[in-house]
This record gives C-alpha cells, structure tokens and sequence, in this order.
C-alpha cells in the first residue's frame, strides 16, 4: 500500500535503540583473526631466497645479506599494500601478518621498517631523490622512464 | 521559448561519486541535449600490468576497483588460468563464488543507499548503509580486509573457510534477508521515492540492446541476459539461481531488479555454505605463463566484466584489456537522458550505478569540431606529468 | 522607562538574544533527532554555535560578477524580517512584545521576506546553480503560500480578531466550550505544519538546497559571515513559524496545568512541533518542484480550504 513514510517503523524503532556507531578511539574495534595489518619478519627463519621481494606487487621489501647466512629485511610501510602475498610466498613462514594497524604517523621515515640490525642502504630513496634532481636540472626527455 | 542554458556537470559535483564531466543544454527545466566526457580516472592500469608478474598483476588489477574489485581479480585469475591450462580444485570455485556473491550484496546495497541520497531519501542511505556493515564484517572475517580482499591466487584461493566462519555467515545472512526484504517493502511503497523513480530514465528494450547495455541496467528493461546463467564460470553451472529481470525499463525497475538480486545472492551462498566440496583450495600455478591468450567474463555487481590476457611465454603478460561494466552502460545512459527533468539528473545517473574508475582506460583525444584523434605516447605522458614549467 | 523595558526585551528576553539562543538550540534538536532516526550519534550540543563562530572567522568571498552591494546586504534583510516577526509572537505571557489587531498578516507577510530574498540572492548570485535555486525557491513560494496564509486565518475567522495574543488567550476556552471547532482547527493545524516544512525548504521539499542536483542552490556562492546570517536566519524562521503555529493552535503561553509558568508550556510546545518537524524530515525523500506544485494545489489547498469552510458556513452561518 503506497504511503508516505513508509519507513516509520524503522524510525520509531531506532529512537530506543543504542547508536550503533562504534565510537572508535574510545571503543576498541574488534579484528577477525584473519586480518592483515602490517607484516612481521622473524630474522631467524629466513634463508635469504628474496621471494617474498620478488612477489611483492608494491616492491616494498628489500632483503640484504648482514653475515653469513644471516639477512635483514627492510618493508617500506608507506608503499605496502598489506596484501600478505609475502607471508604466502614465503617458504618458511617468516613473515607474518600481524594485527597492528595504528602507524599512522607525521614522520614517513619511522616507516621504514627495517628488522634486525644494520639499515641496508635504501635503494628507493635514492632512486627518488636522483629523479628529483634530474627534473630540476634538465626538463629534457631521460631515457628511462619510470626509474624502477 | 525559453532560452538554452549550459549546465555543466563535473568532473567535481555533489551528485557524482567518481569525476566524468556531463555538458547539459537545458531550455528550463528541460534537458535538450547532453555530451559526455569521461578519462579524468585514468591511471594506466593496462601499461603498469604490463611490467609486474602476473601473480603482482593479481593484485593490481583487485585495485581497478573499490566495489567490484573481487570481480576483476578473479576474472584476471581465470584468464591467466585458462592459459597456463589449469583446473581449480571445486572447493576453491564455490569459496570464490561466496566471496562474490558477498562483494553483489555489499555493493547493491551500496547502491541502495546511494540512490536514496540521490533523491533526498536520506534515511534510507543511512540505514541500508548500516545493514551494508553486516555484509563488510562477513567480507572482513572470510578474508581479511573489507575491500581488496586478496582472496584469489592462481590457481585456488588463499583462505580456507573454517566451521566459526561459516556459522557466523549464515547468521549474518539472515539478518542480510530480513533487512531486504524491509528495504524491498519501503521503496516498493514509499510514496516520494515512487514519484522519484517511476517512469524516470526510460530505457526501451530494443534501445538497451542496440546500445550494450548490461547488468541490472539490461535486466531493468526486461533482457534476460545474466553471464553467470549464460556462460557460466567458477561454480554457478552446478548453483541453482533465478536471474532477476524487470520489464518496466524505468529506475525503480532497476531498483526492483537489484533488491531481486540482494535475495538471490543470499540463496546462492547458502547452497554454497551447504554443499561446499573437501579439499584443496589451490593448485600450484608456474611462474612462466606458455604464449596463448585468452578472454574471461564474469557478471560483476554491475554487469557484464570483460577481461583480455595475452602471453608472450615470459613471466609478464604482454597485453591485459579490461571492459568493464559501466562502459558497455555509458552508451545508453544518453537516451535515457534526453527529454527528462534536470531534478532527475542524478538519479538517472545513479540508476546504471556508474563506476568510472573501473571504466577508464586509454582515451584518445579528439580535437573539437573535427574526428582527428591524437594518442599520446609514453615519453610525452611523462614529460607532461613530472614538467614543472607547462611545455 | 518603558522604552528602557521595550528595548530590554526586544534585545535580550523574549527578544534577539533568546531567539538566538533558541534558534541554535533547535538546530542541534532537529539534527540530533534526525540523526537518533537514523541509528547513529549525531552532533554534540554546541555544534551549531560551533559552526557560527568558524563561518565567522572564515573569508567572506564576492565574486567578481556580482553587485556586491545587493550581495552583502541580502543576508541581512532575511535576518531583519524574521527577528522583527518574533516580537509579535507570545512567549512567556499573553500579550507579546508588540501586539496590535492586525499583527497576524503583518508576521505572515514578514515571514514570506526570507524566500524573496532567498530567490533574488540566488538571482544576484549570477551563478547557474545559484539561478535554477532561485527559480526553485519562487516557484515553490506559490505552492505552500496560500494553504499556509489559509491555514493561519482560520483561528483568525474563528475568533474574530488578526491579533495574534488574543488567539493566544482565547482559542483554548473556545474549543473546550464549543468542542466541535476541535476539527477544523485540527485540519488547520496539520496543513500548517506541513506547509511550514515547505517554507522552510526542508525534506521533501528542500528542492532549492537540493544537494545532490544543484550544489547548494541560492546559498552557492556565499561563504564566511554572509553564509552565517542566512543560516542563522532559517533557524531563527524555524523558531518563528513553530512559536507562530503553537500561539495559533495550540494556545501558546496558556499553561495544560495551571500553575506551569508561560515560559514552560511554550517551550514544550514548541518542541513538540520541532519534533514533528523532524519526524517529517527524516521519513520521506525529496520531491520534484512540478510535483510540489501538484501537491500543494491539488491536496493542500483542498484541505485549508474545507477546514475554513468549516468554520465559516457552522460558525457564521448559525449552525453551531
């Protein structure tokens, strides 16, 4: 039966009812177990075979050798897309996705996260700092398009 | 008698979610003609595909999309899948038709309320959106993430369904049924969204056809063309489903046909959820994909979703071609335009439930007032994007 | 020392500074209302003198092609009209601030300031949203007018006076003498409210601040402390038509139970109304302005007119 205001039940039923917007900050949000916040690497498990490097569709994990049979894993946080192909690929399950999700941050170089011991030179950032200045310089057509 | 205004629409307007630019001649309140421009989403998917691997591919062509992006990276799977000559395990194709049938859900409702909002029916926003939660934190406990689930690799899927999992879908499911059925009931009966909707962007059955229209905008003007029933993919040749059609043509045809969906989709996963196959969820895909291509189809939320892969025998496909949906829409939305009110613009327009960011692939510049086209090669795109002096 | 009192209460009590204060009030009550419909939170008390202050403090833009006296000056006029109709509504005693035989039709016709203004803003505004609201805005002025201008004589008719505070004091003792004028004043009552949503161009008929078709209408191109004295000044007809409605229907500051003081029953009244107003607002979609017309000619012009001809051919015609 056509009337106006047909959705009058729903209004009388919600001026009882609690809001149901969760008030974030204050009320904790409830994550599944499957969730994929950002990934954890246990240096001790890795064998150095840069799959999870090559598999990565951001290019954010950078694997360097420390010692002798020992490697550091660098994930540039701002460029992961917290797909979890990493903690697929990897043959050891090193990497993990964890819960955490709060890195929100002022500061992008708290994420780069680099995990157990000596920084490896972080070949992004140089790459995009030689870009930069080659624009400022030259606005001539250079060879290589993209720079990765 | 009245003189012609141009009222132009977009790129940046209320009414519109994603930016394509409309050039309305109106006499009053009348619309006598209208140009479309579209490409503003552009962001050369197609180029970026053509340099990662295709198990990275995967996960970019997820991102064509917010809504349907379940739809683009399962059909991008089944092309790739059908060149390396794989079979996925059937306990692999049910879970990817749960998750797609979860992704229909999420995103009629989505449209629900943003035809609603499209009218002033701001309570219905509200609360269908409210309800759309309950599908999103379904979405977020089978796979991990409330959009871009990453739920496809080639070969299978990455997740597995366990028992909780699967009894906390069927719970949300029956509330997702209750609510449609409320929400079928109020727009079926609300006077003001009827006045809205009925007889509004008219679309006749034979224009729908001749101009490609697919999906609820098709079914909505009474084609009974559903790909899932058609040419079946993943599970559906074993589900049994009705396709929802309308033969009214108008909006709240649409409207009805979508709602029919809503209904329907929750019948599918059930009969998933309880004739769901042991075994596998994937089979080992190689990382070298053999020289062939191939074409996949898959019936996204808002129509029929084409994807182009071809394989040159290295580990990166050589072409990827998308058509989405709402491009084979676009066509028909300007006759549904002509002769209407400029007050129905924005549902005329919310009816084929546009996605532009899915629809914008290379455009090709066509100098006003002649047909010469112009298409701009890589080195002057990224010239033109990193010059800070205009060149 | 009158003057002193007179200009005491036209400033502060019952005058500009409680019509303000009550007016920002009302706004945080209708979106807070709106909001509990809907399930969700809404904003917090101070939200709307929230948004006053930062619409303050902002910028006021004029662009290039517009008059920019006529521009800065409307904002002005609708806030002049509307504060001056409020003296003449009843507030915590019978007699308002200034009540005279006649006032009645002066605050109808203060009333209708707003909307003209409102149309020559987005006329000014030199803008094509702007243009299409203001045209949306007159057009719709001819729909909801006469079924509120009807609505409003009928106690008028009933009584026998245009005095605003005599219907106050007197329309409660009438109806419970003669019950039967309980219907015409009812079917009155309703065609007012429903017409004073359209005058406030709120859901379903805020076809000129129709977000979705034209960007804000009229209200396009104003920004800063402009945009704030129009906003201020749709709240405060908000209070107004309410305040108006409850003193000619409801019986205004006359207490339900005797030793409530004036003030109080005219705030529960006022609310009341409020509350309906936002019931309305949240339970219905926009209409169209061709379908307005049709509704406020074909049902709500019907409707006023049956309830004054209640009253003319019982009351005049000596049945009852």
């Amino acid at each position: 039966m056509r009337r106006p205001g047909a959705i009058w039940r729903e209004l009388v039923k919600n001026l009882g009812r609690k809001p149901v917007t969760v008030t974030y900050p204050k009320e904790p949000m409830l994550l599944p177990k499957n969730f994929r916040g950002r990934p954890v690497y246990d240096p001790k498990g890795c064998i150095g075979c840069k799959i999870c490097e090559r598999d990565c569709p951001a290019r954010a994990i950078t694997i360097t050798k420390v010692a002798e049979k020992t490697w550091a894993c660098t994930f540039a946080l701002d460029r992961c897309v917290y797909c979890g192909q990493c903690a697929d690929s990897c043959p050891k399950k090193t990497i993990l996705m964890s819960h955490i999700y709060e890195m929100a941050t002022f500061d992008r170089q708290t994420l780069i996260d680099t995990v157990a011991g000596v920084p490896p030179p972080l070949v992004l950032e140089e790459n995009e700092a030689k870009t930069a200045t080659e624009v400022r310089q030259e606005p001539a057509v250079s060879s290589n398009p993209g720079g990765l | 008698m009245s003189e012609r205004m141009i009222l132009p629409i977009g790129p940046q307007h209320p009414l519109l979610k994603e930016p394509i630019h409309f050039k309305f001649t109106i006499e009053g309140e009348l619309i006598v003609e209208a140009e479309i421009r579209m490409g503003y989403n552009h962001r050369g998917i197609e180029k970026a595909a053509e340099e990662r691997t295709y198990l990275q591919d995967l996960y970019l062509t997820e991102r064509i999309c917010g809504i349907c992006s379940h739809v683009h990276a399962t059909n991008f799977a089944q092309a790739t899948e059908e060149i390396m000559g794989l079979q996925i395990p059937p306990r692999a194709a049910y879970l990817r038709v749960v998750v797609g049938e979860l992704e229909r859900i999420h995103s009629h409702l989505l449209w629900l309320g943003v035809a609603g909002h499209e009218v002033g029916y701001d309570t219905l926003f509200m609360v269908s959106w409210r309800d759309r939660e309950i599908a999103q934190d379904l979405l977020e406990i089978i796979t991990g993430n409330r959009v871009n689930y990453g739920m496809n690799t080639l070969g299978g899927v990455r997740k597995d369904l366990d028992a909780e999992q699967i009894d906390q879908t069927r719970k949300g499911l029956q509330e997702l049924a209750e609510r449609t059925l409320y929400y079928g009931n109020v727009v079926s009966n609300e006077t003001t969204f009827i006045a809205r909707v009925a007889n509004v962007g008219v679309l006749p059955k034979e224009v729908a056809y001749s101009s490609g229209a697919v999906g609820p905008t098709a079914r909505g003007s009474g084609l009974d063309y559903d790909v899932r029933k058609h040419l079946p993919y993943a599970a559906y040749g074993e589900i049994p489903f009705e396709v929802v059609t309308s033969p009214r043509g108008d909006v709240l045809g649409r409207a009805l046909v979508r709602v029919g969906e809503l209904l329907e989709s929750v019948k599918i996963i059930r009969y998933c959820l309880d004739h769901l196959p042991d075994g596998p969820i994937a089979v080992k895909a190689p990382r070298k994909v053999p020289v062939g291509e191939a074409v996949s189809r898959y019936e996204a939320p808002r129509g029929e979703c084409i994807h182009y892969v071809r394989s040159n025998g290295s580990d990166k496909p050589s072409r990827v071609k998308v058509r989405a949906p709402t491009m084979g829409n676009l066509a028909s939305i300007r006759h549904c335009l002509l002769n209407q009110q400029v007050a129905d613009i924005p549902i005329i327009l919310a009816a084929i439930d546009p996605c532009f960011s899915c629809t914008d692939r290379t455009v090709m510049l066509v100098k006003e007032g002649t047909r010469e086209a112009e298409v701009m090669g890589w080195e002057e795109l990224r010239l033109r994007s990193i010059a800070r002096r205009p060149i | 020392m009158i003057i002193l009192w007179g200009f005491l209460q036209a400033l502060i009590f019952p005058g500009f500074l409680f019509l303000s204060v009550y007016a920002l009030f009302a706004e945080w009550l209708d979106r807070k209302l709106f909001a509990q419909m809907q399930n969700r939170i809404g904003p917090p008390l101070i939200q709307p003198l929230a948004d006053t202050i930062k619409l303050f403090s902002k910028e006021t833009i004029i662009p290039k092609a517009v008059q920019a006296g006529l521009f800065t000056l409307l904002p002005y006029f609708s806030f002049a009209a509307v504060v001056t109709s409020f003296l003449f509504v009843p507030v915590y005693a019978t007699p308002a601030i200034s009540s005279f035989p006649g006032d009645l039709v002066i605050v109808a016709y203060l009333l209708t300031i707003p909307t003209l203004v409102l149309s020559l803003a987005g006329w000014s505004s030199d803008s094509t949203y702007s243009i299409l609201g203001g045209i949306r805005a007159l057009t719709q002025l001819f729909a909801y007018e006469v079924p509120f201008f009807l609505a409003l004589f009928t106690p008028a008719l009933l009584l026998g006076t245009w005095n605003i505070s005599e219907i106050a004091a007197r329309l409660p003792g009438y109806l419970l003498a003669n019950p039967f004028y309980f219907i015409p004043v009812l079917i009155s009552f309703l065609v007012g409210i429903v017409a004073l949503q359209g005058k406030l161009e709120r859901k379903p008929f805020d076809i000129p601040d129709a977000e979705t078709e034209i960007v804000a209408g009229p209200f396009t191109e104003y920004s800063g402390r402009l945009l704030a004295i129009f906003r201020l000044s749709i709240d405060m007809e908000m209070v107004c038509g309410a305040s108006l409605l409850a003193a000619l229907f409801l019986g205004g500051p006359q207490p339900f139970i005797s030793w409530m003081p004036g003030i109080i029953s005219y705030l529960l009244k006022t609310l009341a109304i409020i509350f309906i107003l936002a019931y309305i607002k949240a339970a219905v979609g926009r209409i169209r302005i061709d379908q307005m017309i049709r509704f406020g000619w074909q049902i709500l012009a019907p409707l006023s007119l049956v309830g004054m001809l209640m009253v003319v051919l019982f009351q005049k015609g000596g049945l009852i």
